[in-house]
């Protein structure tokens, strides 16, 4: 399994240097280690559209934001997505985790478990979803892809591929 | 806006994106056309990365309602840079004056919960004036609840005539 260390590792050498969100167990070590270190900040965000709310002002003020969540908070912040990022075009690396994956979660996850995938094509933020081996290449591709296209692109975690 | 120099502002969805555009537009301005409640938030995340620069939340109290989790945020990470004025009509003026609640809800009781450092509400021109110069020169955050009525916003306003993509890139020239 890949470690949170690393992975926080991975996002701040390729160029990430503003993190907010809203935690999820899956990535409870990952913001334990963002908050811990002192050379970058991690703001606890209240709800996920308020995570992108800020995520894009630091943006506008020279960051390249990082904006963690569940894919719960997918819905939350569909209006900040929608009627903020995709107009003005501005740009944040969503890093979503996949709760409800093929069905084997509790309940108020599995109908966001089967649909986040096709929200996200809906509403035109393009995605890829981590497996083991390609942590570092997903990683790598979506800062090019969201400082060229001026857009989010959501990053989909599933539970055991960080620790 | 007579008392702005370089100061940026983070303007609310609806009459006060508009208004501010129509009575002063400049480069510092970002008006936020959608995204309900979430110019706090933008103004956030901009004072938390910039904090050599003032940045100025011009708010509603619809919107502040709505997103009334930033009131926490701000205090907690204590930006001094970021100074929260809510313009509190007490109705949803951009949808014709249906009323909000805060006409009976203490928007400045929550702000002081919340952890600002400095806490007003005014109801005059006089004290408006003398309490920007005051944020404008102090440190904060700062919260300033002004009490209008809403028949000061009746006036015909045109939309934001730049698009959403010129205002974002003039303002980040402007702060960076």
């Amino acid at each position: 399994m890949f470690k949170s260390e690393d992975f926080a590792q991975e996002l701040i050498n390729n160029g990430y240097d503003f993190f907010t969100g809203v935690p999820c167990t899956i990535i409870g070590n990952l913001i334990a280690t963002l908050t811990e270190r002192p050379d970058i900040t991690y703001i606890p965000a209240v709800r996920e559209d308020v995570a992108v709310g800020v995520a894009s002002g630091a943006y506008m003020a020279g960051k390249i934001p990082v904006v963690l969540m569940q894919n719960s908070g997918l819905g939350q912040c569909l209006n900040a997505l929608t009627s903020l990022n995709l107009i003005y075009k501005l740009p944040c690396l969503l890093i979503v985790t996949w709760r409800g994956f093929e069905g084997k979660d509790a309940p108020e996850h599995l109908v966001m478990g089967r649909i986040c995938e096709k929200l996200l094509d809906t509403v035109g933020i393009p995605h890829h979803t981590f497996n083991p081996d390609n942590i570092k290449v997903l990683i790598n591709m979506s800062y090019k892809l969201i400082t060229e296209n001026k857009k989010p692109l959501a990053l989909l975690l599933k539970k055991g591929i960080i620790d | 806006m007579e008392l702005l120099k370089d100061q940026l502002v983070v303007c609310a969805n609806g009459l006060i994106s508009r208004e501010t555009f129509t009575i002063r537009d400049r480069t510092e301005n970002f008006y936020m056309i959608g995204s309900m409640g979430l110019a706090s938030s933008i103004g956030l995340g901009v004072a938390l990365s910039k904090p050599s620069r003032k940045v100025i939340i011009l708010d509603g109290d619809g919107n502040l309602l709505m997103n009334l989790g930033s009131l926490p945020m701000a205090g907690s990470l204590q930006p001094k840079n970021l100074l929260h004025i809510v313009l509190d009509n007490e109705v949803y003026a951009s949808t014709g004056n249906q009323p909000t609640i805060s006409n009976v809800v203490e928007l400045e009781d929550i702000a002081r919960s919340a952890k600002y450092a400095y806490i007003k509400k005014v109801t005059t021109d006089e004290e408006l004036r003398r309490e920007v110069v005051h944020i404008l020169e102090n440190d904060g955050p700062s919260f300033l609840l002004v009490k209008i009525s809403e028949k000061e916003e009746q006036r015909e306003l045109g939309r934001v005539t730049h698009s959403p993509e010129e205002i974002k890139e003039r303002f980040m020239s402007a702060i960076n």
